[in-house]
């Protein structure tokens, strides 16, 4: 692990600097740590900083040029008298590289010398042989070409390695020389650490931004490749969902309109089960509960936020479809056909969604001042008056605000849909039909073999579009809410 | 110990006590925050409770209208009489107490609704409108009796969190009035208003003192001698001292009653 090795000594060379840095500062100031500008620490640190950062930038710029470097060199050596008809430069250079692996992977078993495995006489024929006996999938024969590309391949990388093995090192020991030489007692240490700090974390918060816009991006891209195979009003009010895998394209109903209806509906269901559950449950917790029940009835409560989804679509799948077949399917009321449906589905999808309209709602109602309950107290009002008309009203937006990021998460949730409300792309009113969402259909359209050039797969992207944005919309919406009535109470 | 009760008694005639608290006793945890403390509240008079910080008085205050019950620690011994009810018994309803003793706090604490609806708040919650017409007088007499009405008479709608500290105040007072309480209680009204505020809740607290029983706790002992017409003097727990006010300020006889108003304890 030659990588690893060069990051721990990059980490010794800075761990040595602090020692360096701090051990200079102190003595310029004759070892009265009060004449120093900063505290010791601080002059160490700023060594350490200055050999880790250019040390492991370096190695970062240099792990991501290093391949494009090489295989643009080698590419280029590739005559084009190579390339046989119907492949690619492409496929070429993969099949390169897979020598190349090959060649290292037999060298690190022994089966060849590292002599020959750089040899450009070598006998073709015994190397393939050796290739396949070390257990290195070849799939045609190699051609001379090809291994000597490989093998200038495996040379490039090798000196690649080496030379940057080097160059991080002098950097980092360039950089940690640099900072022991500036520690002294008047250098302004602190600040220049303080600024390390702040950089570390607008990369920190740079990194999660720009991963956002590189997921948008990449559905913008793959979704604006399916309008272009897929009318885009046949997409948005088309009221058949009806995909085709038999290879015969246009022959799709791909419209959006029954998958987003399921969604809508099962959300509604799941909704109407987590919000007065769970407003009820918070309005106890932070108004009538004592400190203990409080202590023990909270935590567990949260406990229902943690159980993966999954299990949650088992729960639905095994005992809540059953259940309610039981008394709404053919031996009961006989309006449901089947165990998957829309009301199994919504119910199991609500309780998962009770932390978080209590456990949220539970803050927002304890966030109201007791000055507000004290008021109506004194006026004479009962408990439940106070939290009907004094608590709740002041805690509304926030509740709202609750309600509507647990809506978000109903329309994003997947699995308690595959497992309880079954796969059927429906438009129908009754709660006891199977229905399916746009989530789950997600998942059935780019699962097994999918041609991401059709039609069929690429709706996938314009399905999580539609879903971003609709998700997107409603947070934005529940932190409008937020926002505007916020000031009503202090 | 200091026996208040029997030194004011022959300037009160007992049939105008609204309050009469004997052998009152305050715990929290551990705590003995009021100790031994009897007292005689007239009806029609403004009371005055004034003492340094942590002396009791707004302990006190919160107990004649049963405001620590929503205090889980505090425990409370002695026999609170409202015009001869023990306000502690077990047949008292604490919420009907409290609309028969009204608080206004130190904070002006309206809700985050419509002025009219503030004020309309008790009113609704105990049923004393029979018609919308009769609602809207109730909130204009609150309004006014608050001296506040002809502030915010164009914007009853608007929200009452919108007004000045001095104004939610008022509003705050005006929403206690509105229930028809028999005694107002007042926790340092003034502490978080500027002077022209505290004048203009003064002028309304010598207005109410025509028909209600006013109990005010103040830090400063201008306020108290101002607007009230007894007051006691609250120190560690004990009543010092409780006599006319004007006594009270002239005439202490307490030697701690002295050192407080001179400004040397406290």
């Amino acid at each position: 692990m030659p990588l690893l090795w060069l990051f721990l000594i990059v980490l010794a060379i800075a761990a040595a600097g602090f020692v360096l840095g701090r051990g200079r500062a102190l003595a310029s100031a004759g070892g009265d740590a009060r004449a120093l500008h900063s505290l010791p620490g601080y002059y160490g640190w700023n060594v350490a900083l200055k050999a880790m950062v250019p040390g492991f930038g370096l190695l970062i710029v240099w792990l991501l040029a290093q391949p494009l470097y090489v295989g643009s060199t080698v590419s280029s050596m590739i005559p084009d008298s190579a390339i046989k008809d119907g492949a690619s430069r492409s496929l070429l250079m993969a099949e390169v590289r897979r020598t190349a692996d090959g060649l290292d992977a037999a060298v690190a078993q022994d089966l060849i010398t590292a002599r020959d495995a750089a040899d450009p006489d070598a006998d073709i024929a015994a190397l393939t042989d050796k290739l396949k006996e070390a257990g290195q999938i070849v799939t045609a024969e190699i051609t001379q070409p090809v291994l000597t590309a490989a093998q200038r391949y495996r040379d490039l990388n090798a000196k690649g390695a080496f030379a940057m093995l080097i160059a991080v090192v002098a950097v980092a020991l360039a950089g940690a020389f640099y900072g022991v030489n500036e520690a002294r007692a008047e250098f302004r240490a602190r600040n220049v650490v303080e600024n390390g700090v702040r950089a570390l974390l607008i990369a920190a918060a740079s990194v999660a931004i720009l991963t956002t816009l590189g997921i948008v991006l990449s559905l913008v891209f793959n979704t604006v490749e399916f309008f272009r195979l897929y009318p885009a009003s046949n997409f948005f009010f088309g009221t058949s969902w009806a995909p085709s895998f038999s290879g015969r394209g246009g022959a799709s109903d791909l419209g959006v309109l029954p998958l987003l209806w399921g969604t809508f509906y099962i959300s509604i269901v799941a909704l109407a089960v987590a919000v007065p559950i769970g407003l009820f449950a918070a309005i106890y917790l932070s108004e009538y509960a004592g400190p203990k029940v409080r202590a023990v009835a909270k935590p567990l409560l949260e406990v229902l936020a943690g159980i993966p989804t999954i299990v949650y679509g088992l729960f639905a799948l095994l005992t809540v479809g059953p259940l309610l077949v039981s008394v709404f399917g053919d031996e009961g009321l006989g309006w449901m056909q089947a165990g998957t449906a829309v009301m199994t589905a919504g119910l199991v999808m609500g309780i998962m969604l009770i932390p978080f309209v209590s456990s949220l709602s539970d803050d927002i109602i304890n966030a109201v001042p007791q000055a507000m309950r004290d008021g109506s107290y004194g006026l004479g009002a009962t408990q439940s008056e106070t939290i009907r008309q004094v608590v709740l009203p002041a805690a509304l937006p926030g509740i709202v605000g609750a309600i509507l990021l647990a809506a978000s998460r109903a329309i994003g949730e997947t699995m308690i849909v595959v497992l309880g409300a079954g796969a059927a792309a429906r438009l129908s009113l009754n709660p006891f039909e199977a229905m399916t969402t746009v989530t789950a259909k997600i998942v059935s359209q780019l699962t097994g073999d999918a041609d991401f050039a059709s039609p069929e797969a690429l709706v996938a992207f314009a399905l999580g579009m539609t879903l971003f944005v609709l998700t997107l919309g409603l947070n934005v919406f529940a932190l409008y809410i937020v926002r505007k009535y916020r000031e009503q109470y202090e | 110990m200091y026996d208040a009760p029997r030194s004011t008694e022959n300037t009160v005639s007992t049939e105008d006590i609204k309050f009469e608290c004997t052998d009152c006793q305050v715990y929290y945890g551990d705590n003995h925050a009021i100790k031994d403390v009897s007292v005689k509240i007239e009806d029609k008079t403004v009371t005055a409770f004034i003492g340094p910080s942590g002396c009791g008085k707004s302990t006190f205050l919160r107990c004649l209208n049963r405001m620590n019950d929503t205090i889980d620690v505090a425990r409370i011994e002695g026999s609170f009489l409202l015009d001869g009810q023990d306000i502690y018994d077990r047949k008292v309803d604490p919420v009907q107490l409290r609309a028969k003793v009204g608080m206004v706090f130190q904070k002006p604490n309206p809700f985050p609704k419509s002025i009219y609806d503030n004020i309309a708040y008790g009113p609704r919650i105990h049923g004393l409108a029979r018609s919308k017409a009769d609602l809207d007088e109730i909130v204009e007499k609150s309004l006014r009796r608050g001296a506040i009405w002809d502030e915010v008479k164009d914007r009853l709608h608007a929200p009452g969190t919108g007004l000045s500290g001095g104004q939610q105040q008022r509003l705050c007072i005006a929403r206690a009035i509105a229930t028809e309480p028999e005694v107002l209680l007042m926790d340092e009204p003034c502490s978080a208003l500027d002077p022209i505020a505290t004048a203009q809740v003064e002028e309304l607290i010598d207005e109410l003192r025509a028909q209600y029983s006013v109990v005010i706790v103040t830090h400063s002992m201008q306020q108290a001698a101002r607007v009230s017409q007894k007051t006691a003097f609250f120190h560690l727990g004990n009543l010092v001292e409780y006599d006319e006010t004007s006594k009270i300020f002239t005439n202490p006889e307490d030697p701690r009653t002295e050192s407080y108003i001179t400004g040397r304890i406290g």
